[in-house]
């Protein structure tokens, strides 16, 4: 019957299908490759008295590694990333687990929704938001000096920590969905087969639990990773002048000293990491599933 | 009583995890709402004056609306080649099929900054100016991933047989399409619309990149933000965040409709 499906539709003159796959194809190829290709061409080009050299050179790669001033922000954005996950993990896994096995199946849905309804907050206003809270005059302080805690505000924004828990608030409801939705798959039976053969709690937890819902784990943790460290508007609106992370760098040589060269090198450079990042998580998960 | 005090330290941690999630959003929205000039305590309020002030602020209006076509019409196209993709990759054996099937979600894997730097040097380039068109093609680069992946999931054997009973009847590819494949993936396109009008109404740095005069509005609250905090602000987060709920609340509904009535149907 197969065969004959086939027969007939190559007896028509019109086959939909063959051309289907051609404008995502060419959208793709066009926008995405093409432009990824006269990125890394450029990361050879030079910026040279306001004009561009096009003689190929390795210098912005060597100008990059080379000047501490740029090759922080790398160092920055690395750091600050992985904190990120580990305290995202850190509170997400509890209110997923509280949410897949302590709450009655019939809110579960209610109560996962809620925990990530806030997701849709504009992403701009959502960094803007904690500045009310940690701001000289914002809700933090007053509350501190109506209670009498502190005589003077406390600088709480503009620095690192503004930024990790701006990070953080958010991945922490992206970690609760990804932990959530591999906790739920675990079988019951599991948990009770362990806890029958004389399991604590405990061991339950350790030895079946955690070690099935590691590659929800796992997923989480990169995309945390990935999205936190090519992130510009959180450290920018959170973190103050004092240091920068890599994006932000990129964007200074875009908007200040239209440097587009040195960015392509530093974007490339990101992507490099990005991809290493992937390889690791990548490993990982596999080895998680043997 | 015993169940209610072993419960404690688990209903303890959920409330201070609600706290910790709703924090910003309550503040932002009551603040909205604020009589002062600064959206610090103390509350004085309610008032809606700074909901008047972003109505008459004709640059936030106009924001608006740019964000709203490119979200629109980006989506619109991401789903339409997502769909054409996934189609003809999932019902032909393609040449390449796997390779082409990793390069389009290839862009999943890249950072929206690196996507619209990219982008920003090869318009320049090519002479395609700072404009909503090209952030409209930027939107579609970013969503076209998800938009395919949605689709090319719900693209199964069952739909496929139905597909052969139809052409087996007589139906030609187009009228297969039209009549059978388009309505079984309704809610699959519309799930993949949905997301990606999301995605693109909330993005920022390739449409700060990818534009000069003609901005979006995560652009226009950007460069506000630069002095300072402002009621206005809170206003037009709070209407953001509204609609935003209002169109995921929607995206539930009519899934939770749908499923009952497959379910009444079956039964």
């Amino acid at each position: 019957m197969a065969t004959s499906a086939v027969d007939v539709r190559s007896r028509r003159g019109f086959d939909f299908s063959k051309w289907a796959v051609f404008p995502a194809l060419c959208a793709t190829i066009l926008f995405f490759v093409v432009p990824l290709g006269v990125m890394l061409l450029w990361s050879f080009y030079q910026r040279i008295g306001g004009k561009i050299d096009r003689d190929l050179s390795t210098a912005n790669y060597v100008k990059f590694f080379g000047k501490p001033y740029l090759f922080e922000g790398l160092i920055n954005s690395i750091e600050v990333a992985l904190i990120t996950s580990v305290v995202s993990i850190i509170l997400a896994y509890p209110l997923a687990y509280i949410i897949a096995y302590k709450i009655p199946a019939r809110w579960q849905r209610f109560a996962l929704i809620l925990a990530v309804l806030p997701f849709w907050t504009s992403y701009v206003i959502r960094s803007y938001s904690w500045l009310l809270i940690l701001s000289e005059r914002g809700i933090i302080n007053s509350v501190l000096l109506g209670l009498g805690v502190i005589d003077e505000p406390v600088t709480l924004g503009y620095n690192r920590g503004a930024t990790v828990l701006g990070f953080v608030h958010f991945f922490t409801m992206l970690l609760t969905l990804t932990i959530y939705a591999n906790l739920v798959q675990i079988k019951d039976s599991y948990r009770m087969a362990a806890a029958d053969l004389g399991a604590s709690p405990v061991q339950v937890f350790l030895r079946v639990t955690l070690p099935l819902s590691l590659p929800g784990v796992a997923v989480g943790a990169f995309l945390t990773f990935v999205i936190a460290i090519g992130d510009y508007i959180t450290p920018q609106i959170l973190g103050g002048a004092k240091e920068l992370l890599l994006p932000q760098a990129i964007m200074l040589q875009v908007t200040r000293a239209a440097d587009f060269p040195m960015a392509s090198a530093m974007s490339m450079t990101l992507m490099v990491v990005v991809t290493i990042a992937y390889l690791v998580f990548a490993k990982y998960l596999k080895m998680e599933r043997v | 009583m015993a169940r209610w005090f072993r419960h404690l330290p688990a209903a303890f941690y959920l409330i201070l995890a609600y706290v910790f999630i709703f924090l910003p959003v309550v503040i932002l929205v009551l603040f909205s709402f604020q009589d002062g000039q600064l959206p610090v305590p103390p509350f004085d309020g309610p008032s809606l004056r700074w909901y008047e002030r972003m109505i008459s602020d004709s640059r936030l209006v106009e924001a608006l609306g740019h964000s709203v076509i490119v979200a629109l019409l980006s989506s619109l196209v991401a789903t339409l080649l997502g769909f054409l993709a996934a189609y003809a990759l999932a019902r032909r054996n393609m040449p390449f099929g796997g390779g082409i099937r990793y390069l389009l979600m290839a862009p999943l894997t890249v950072s929206y900054l690196i996507i619209g730097m990219g982008l920003l040097i090869t318009f320049a380039l090519i002479g395609i100016p700072k404009s909503l068109l090209a952030v409209g093609i930027g939107h579609v680069v970013i969503n076209l991933p998800l938009c395919f992946a949605i689709v090319y999931s719900q693209m199964g054997e069952h739909q496929r047989n139905i597909e052969r009973a139809a052409q087996d009847l007589g139906a030609n590819d187009l009228q297969t399409l039209v009549l059978i494949t388009i309505p079984i993936l309704q809610p699959a396109l519309f799930a993949s619309f949905c997301l990606a009008a999301t995605l693109s109404w909330d993005e920022f740095i390739i449409a700060f990149l990818l534009t000069r005069f003609d901005v979006t509005l995560p652009v226009i609250i950007f460069e506000m933000l630069s002095a300072g905090l402002n009621p206005v602000l809170n206003a037009a987060g709070t209407v953001v965040f509204a609609i935003s709920i209002l169109f995921v609340l929607l995206a539930l509904l009519l899934a939770t409709r749908r499923k009952r009535a497959n379910v009444d149907a079956a039964g």
